[in-house]
């Protein structure tokens, strides 16, 4: 089977070559990486003039704690798992797709036009409208950096990229001069139909007080994991973007239309990173509000390459990221001088790791991660 | 309409044109030589807070320039190093950079100014408000004569279109193409510490909101040509000198304000209009983003 993934992964010169099909090969790139990432950190920490030791336990214990560590940890992971299954499908039909930050805006948007709008309607009515919108506006302006691509052979990273700001720029456009509430000094929308709001996960379990914003929308993302595994690997759709994603010749050649693929695996991917706009406006806020979205389309990026691009290890790298959101803000508050910077700082350092394996491997290993790109 | 076009929108063009001008320009030294920068706003960043901090602690801009000409060349050298030695990703290893330089100002100025993200203010007599827009004019003609009249210039163009039979030439591969992103480090680098000492008098959080992006896109707008690059940088400085001069004085005959949002939509919609041939096919350099392996 030529299109296997498995056909990349030939055997390299790494010392852990033994395990390279196993799934300690899986892991243990991503935890080296994790683990380089927190000793350049510490180092960092310890310039500033803190204790790294005592600031990674203030990290790990505020985020772990129960009920509001592990609540806000989750709560944090939703939207990452989101965008890291968003890039997790376009990497596996070989694109980059930088635009998750800008699909998610407009899906945010879109979800809370839904739910304006239509805000009389019964929630049995008004949330699967909801959802369609946050799913249709990010597979849309998912789609449109696909078809450019094949149509017109536009490289998809700096389209979505311009379209980042194409979308923070239109949405801000609607939110500040239509849906706005008249005199409301903060860039939001007005509020949605209660039919529109999804139940915080404190209702269903004991003990979980219902102030943690943790919502349904977290199980929604579990579901999402999985629905995605079936997808790339059970359906015909899914393998046609995996093979054009290991080898578009091969896939060209065996009867599969590249073009389509591009299309259909970007608009995947937006819908992917639309969800996010369940989370934030249904589950969350109840409204857009401008500039929610703490960089949570680019760290998607970070978490697909971490959890090595299966809906499991981006469900893992989404929660350690979501650990490290809500353990950064404890580090900020009970610290000297560590701010919750140190969290961006750490996810730049995991990628940097992640992306050049090869650093762990030795000089003269070759690399089999991250091949393409073209711009 | 008319007071609009006057002689402060020119000069507020091209102040806003100038760190487009050094980013794309060191975005092109880079992609010219076959490495995607799409770190360039990161190496902005980088460059912005350590001029503004070491002028502070120095009390010299001058020092605050070479301060951040060396943070943009640290910065750039990561981004070398990663795609050149260790062939990672380009794109991604770029958007690792700009997180992390997203990030590194507000974890440093914490913790030595302990201010969330800002460096302290500086008096106007350590500011260099016209020496880098001066540097960036020059630098337009001056990378058009190092990129088409010197050998180093042939090297650079060879290595970004055909890295094999640069080699066959005798041309270092990996050698010309670090060059070519530590360029890109120092022109950046300038590029940043324009904005905190020069258009500015501090270092305050992602000061750069995405003026290296635009920069890339202007790169690609001017088909990664010199003075095609500079003119589509003035373009984009205009189109954002109108946005702001227009708040507030320009109306719809409804009596609103033109939504500035649409204004600044321009660049990228501009972008990927030529990305997709409409106005003149834009080709990059055809191994751009292609780790080079010798055989």
């Amino acid at each position: 089977m030529i299109l296997d993934d498995r056909a990349r992964s030939a055997p390299t010169r790494s010392p852990f070559r033994h395990y390279s099909d196993g799934l300690l090969g899986e892991l243990i790139f991503p935890l080296i990486a994790v683990l380089a990432a927190f000793v350049v950190g510490g180092v960092m920490v310890l310039v500033v003039g803190d204790d790294p030791i005592q600031t990674y336990r203030l990290l790990l214990g505020s985020a772990l704690s129960w009920p509001d560590g592990i609540g806000y940890t989750l709560f944090y992971a939703t939207p990452l798992i989101f965008t890291g299954l968003a890039v997790l499908v376009a990497f596996r039909g070989g694109l980059l797709n930088i635009g998750a930050e800008g699909q998610l805006y407009v899906a945010a948007f879109a979800t809370a036009w839904a739910g304006i709008t239509f805000a009389n309607l019964s929630a049995w009515a008004l949330l699967p409208l909801c959802f369609l919108a946050a799913i249709l506006a990010g597979a849309v302006w998912g789609a449109i950096p696909g078809v450019l691509k094949a149509r017109f052979g536009s490289h998809e990273v700096i389209t979505t990229i311009m379209l980042n700001f194409v979308a923070v720029a239109l949405v801000g456009y609607f939110t500040q001069y239509h849906y706005k509430a008249p005199g409301d000094p903060i860039m939001q929308t007005t509020m949605i139909g209660g039919g529109a709001h999804i139940a915080r996960l404190g209702r269903f379990i004991p003990g979980f007080p219902e102030r943690i914003p943790l919502n349904l929308s977290f199980v929604f993302a579990l579901i999402a994991c999985l629905l995605v595994h079936l997808f790339l690997w059970r359906t015909t759709w899914g393998y046609e973007i995996r093979a054009t994603g290991s080898n578009p010749q091969a896939a060209e050649y065996g009867g599969i239309s590249i073009r389509k693929q591009m299309v259909l695996a970007m608009a995947v991917s937006g819908a992917l990173a639309g969800m996010v706009g369940i989370n934030e406006v249904l589950g969350y806020r109840y409204r857009h509000y401008d500039g929610f979205s703490a960089n949570y389309g680019f760290t998607g990026i970070a978490v697909a390459l971490l959890g090595r691009n299966h809906p499991v290890g981006v469900l893992f790298a989404a929660m350690l990221f979501g650990m490290m959101i809500r353990g950064g803000i404890f580090v900020d508050a009970f610290t000297n001088n560590v701010t919750k910077d140190l969290v961006d700082v750490l996810q730049g350092i995991v990628i940097l790791f992640v992306a050049a394996e090869a650093l762990f491997r030795g000089p003269f290993a070759s690399h089999r991660l991250l091949k393409r790109s073209k711009i | 309409m008319r007071e609009l076009f006057t002689a402060s929108l020119v000069m507020s063009t091209l102040r806003l044109a100038t760190p487009l001008v050094l980013a794309a320009l060191g975005g092109l030294f880079s992609e010219r030589a076959g490495v995607i920068n799409i770190a360039l706003e990161g190496i902005m960043l980088a460059g912005a807070f350590t001029a503004a901090a070491v002028t502070y602690a120095v009390g010299n801009p001058w020092v605050g320039l070479l301060g951040g000409i060396g943070a943009g060349m640290l910065i750039a050298a990561i981004h070398a190093l990663a795609c050149i030695r260790y062939k990672a990703d380009q794109v991604v290893t770029g958007t690792a950079i700009n997180i992390l330089m997203f990030g590194m100002p507000g974890f440093l100025s914490g913790a030595f100014f302990l201010s969330s993200g800002s460096t302290p203010q500086l008096p106007k007599e350590q500011l260099i408000p016209y020496t880098p827009m001066v540097m960036a004019g020059l630098l337009v003609p001056l990378t058009w004569y190092v990129l088409y009249r010197t050998p180093f210039g042939l090297r650079l163009r060879s290595v970004g279109e055909n890295p094999a039979a640069a080699d066959a030439a005798g041309v270092s591969v990996p050698l010309i193409r670090y060059s070519g992103v530590l360029v890109s480090g120092v022109l950046a680098g300038i590029g940043g510490a324009y904005l905190s000492i020069g258009q500015s008098s501090l270092f305050t959080r992602n000061m750069t909101s995405g003026r290296g992006f635009i920069g890339l896109a202007a790169l690609i707008f001017g088909k990664w040509r010199p003075v095609q690059t500079m003119l589509a940088c003035v373009l984009f400085g205009f189109t954002e000198a109108v946005s702001i001069q227009m708040q507030g004085v320009v109306k719809l005959p409804s009596g609103e304000d033109i939504p500035v949002q649409f204004i600044q939509m321009v660049p990228y919609l501009l972008t990927i209009i030529v990305l997709a041939g409409f106005i003149g096919r834009s080709r990059p350099p055809r191994a751009l983003g292609l780790p080079y392996e010798k055989e």
